[in-house]
């Protein structure tokens, strides 16, 4: 942690351990638990709506974090992440069902167990990469699936799974009040533990594989070892994530886990800014509210007496998607490094505020 | 064993094979030139086909005359599409390639489906006669023409390649654009027309297999089907887009008369070309005829 409470303007940080900090200064350390403690006093004077939509964030954001590991910070594509998220799901609710833990360790469980699929179906990494990977992780995405609608034994087949609440001693987290702290708590814990990945080696090795991967190898970074690590850790991340999304609805069905969400997901990471931890949750967040909001606009669009056309009224589902496919264009377009670099670029006017060149 | 369902399921696998293999012709054709993977290439045919049908429908116009506007439409499409969206992405890492073509396809896909609706529609009647029979086989009229079509389509490709100017500067671009630009030909045309060309001939994929089945939204399911296909075929390589497709086109067929018949796992139709493109990545991944990418340092 560094001593001033101010950050001098510039850089003159001298030593590496001032380069990795995450909270540069007590200030800003003192904003961070802040703002924790301010979500957790958020149920207070929060609505079931505006909690639920909270509670979409965290699980979403989480495994979201876990395809920007992969995606942005190694540099390898995957287009099963939603598969991947759906294999949690069902692993946490087959878990609890079948061998009786506790769903609060189930849930680390079955991320260990999405970990290890993801990192089975990581395989091909070792040999290819770029775009004949995506075809690759675009297969795992359509096997998964499959494997969810035939075994029977693991998610119940086309009746879906069961997920229990859950339970820390006795108290149940069922409501979306209560279940949102759990959701937080997870939320935090992993955004931390991901941010300080990155400073640790082997978040470096992940960096090192993206930039240039020829020149990691030839550095000692074992690519095989490191590539199939972040596969394992993107899974890991979307097994939790998952989990966390079976045993908040209670039932898992397989309908859901579709190319779709992967898709998603990584609209998420693009909009949010590859290679950011920050910017994934704020990719989340609009990813999030954008089908919101637009639902309240046709909604209240319906209200007025020019706005109730029948086509925008009717056809808001797939409103929903076009919109979806034209803001990851857009952004690609316009803003490829996403809402992170265009929150710095805000942070960087205001700091130098009337001397902004 | 039922032997004449498995020769009719080889047939009508290798009829549709050979759609995958002109479909899997125009992405390899995308690929080669522009570097692009195009993740749309379903939409291609689902538009074509919607806006055909909309000219025979809607406008009650000849199919012909529809057809042919139909072309034209995509054609001017594609190279629209091109300039607008995908010009930009010149130079960008693979990621935002592949996630703009992702995007397109989600957009074109809910537009579609926001316009004409979910339910499959058919197309008005073109043929006098429903199916002829060969050697015994029940072969239906659409099903024959697909073929027809189709084998003209390649037979195109390849008059284009091998003699036609136009061709030759496409394979000239997509062996080496700076050694293309500096013997005066034009890249931008090129990208525009190998877009423009994809779109027509998927375009017109769509609409015979729109005449066969019926217009709907599962028409893009041909766009990742095609995957497979062009995987194992090798992803820069023509010919082995169509042998791609045929053994792809086979291969399901093939894998649901064996689920049908003895295995009742079901669902085998769809997923088999998957594994198969999983175990051609993990030992061959760069397919059978495909170009193997040798890095310098």
């Amino acid at each position: 942690m560094s001593t001033t409470s101010m950050r001098p303007c510039g850089d003159f940080r001298t030593s590496y351990q001032q380069d990795n900090t995450i909270f540069e200064t007590k200030f800003i350390w003192l904003l961070a638990v802040a703002s924790v403690g301010l979500l957790c006093l958020a149920p207070l004077f929060l609505d079931e709506y505006f909690l639920s939509l909270a509670i979409q964030v965290s699980y979403l954001g989480i495994a979201a974090l876990g395809l920007n590991i992969l995606v942005g910070f190694t540099g390898q594509i995957s287009l099963g992440h939603g598969a991947f998220f759906g294999f949690g799901a069902f692993a946490s609710a087959w878990i609890n069902t079948q061998f009786g833990i506790p769903v609060f360790f189930a849930i680390p469980l079955a991320g260990f167990l999405t970990m290890a699929v993801g990192m089975m179906f990581g395989l091909p990494a070792a040999r290819i990469k770029g775009l004949y990977l995506a075809i690759a992780t675009l297969a795992a995405q359509f096997i998964i699936e499959d494997f969810f609608a035939r075994a029977e034994w693991f998610s119940g087949g086309s009746a879906g799974a069961m997920a229990d609440s859950v339970n820390i001693f006795g108290y149940l987290f069922d409501t979306d009040q209560s279940f949102y702290y759990i959701a937080i708590f997870a939320l935090v814990t992993m955004y931390l533990w991901g941010s300080n990945l990155m400073r640790t080696r082997d978040g470096r090795a992940f960096v090192a594989v993206r930039d240039h991967y020829l020149s990691a190898e030839i550095m000692g970074i074992n690519l095989t070892k490191y590539r199939l690590l972040s596969f394992g850790v993107s899974a890991f991340y979307a097994g939790i994530g998952g989990a966390l999304y079976g045993h908040y609805l209670g039932y898992v069905s397989a309908e859901g886990f579709t190319i779709m969400m992967s898709i998603q997901f990584l609209a998420m990471c693009i909009i949010g800014g590859l290679g950011s931890v920050k910017g994934t949750l704020m990719g989340v967040i609009f990813m999030v509210m954008l089908p919101e909001s637009l639902e309240s606009v046709v909604g209240l669009m319906k209200e007025t007496s020019w706005g109730n056309i029948p086509a925008v009224v009717d056809g808001i589902a797939y409103l929903k998607e076009m919109a979806i496919g034209l803001v990851i264009i857009l952004f690609l377009i316009f803003e490829p490094e996403g809402l992170a670099h265009r929150w710095a670029q805000i942070k960087n006017y205001w700091k130098f505020y009337p001397f902004s060149y | 064993m039922n032997f004449d369902l498995l020769m009719q399921l080889v047939i009508n696998g290798l009829i549709v094979g050979l759609l995958y293999g002109v479909v899997g012709m125009c992405f390899v054709l995308v690929y080669k030139s522009t570097q692009i993977v195009n993740f749309a290439q379903g939409e291609f045919l689902l538009i074509g086909a919607w806006v055909c049908w909309a000219f025979l429908v809607y406008f009650k116009v000849p199919f012909v005359v529809g057809f042919l506007l139909t072309l034209v439409f995509m054609a001017s499409f594609g190279v629209l599409l091109q300039m607008i969206v995908l010009r930009p992405m010149i130079g960008e890492p693979i990621i935002s390639v592949i996630m703009i073509t992702i995007g397109l396809s989600m957009l074109f896909q809910a537009l579609m489906k926001w316009i004409f609706g979910v339910s499959a529609e058919s197309y008005p009647q073109v043929f006098e006669t429903q199916s002829f029979s060969i050697l015994g086989l029940n072969i239906e009229a659409a099903y024959l023409m697909s073929t027809g079509i189709a084998v003209v389509i390649m037979a195109a490709f390849y008059w284009f390649f091998k003699y036609s100017k136009q061709g030759l500067a496409m394979r000239a671009t997509a062996f080496d654009q700076q050694v293309a630009q500096s013997l005066g030909i034009s890249v931008k045309h090129v990208f525009a027309m190998s877009w423009a060309i994809a779109a027509t001939v998927s375009a017109t994929a769509g609409i015979v297999i729109g005449m066969v089945n019926g217009v709907s939204d599962s028409l893009s399911v041909i766009g990742i089907k095609v995957f497979p296909a062009v995987i194992l075929g090798g992803l820069d390589s023509i010919v082995g887009a169509i042998v791609g497709g045929l053994i792809i086109g086979v291969l399901e067929n093939v894998a649901e008369f064996f689920d049908g018949q003895y295995l009742h796992w079901g669902n085998l139709y769809d997923i088999a070309p998957f594994y198969v493109l999983l175990v051609i990545l993990w030992f061959k991944p760069y397919g059978l005829f495909g170009q193997k990418d040798i890095e310098r340092i």
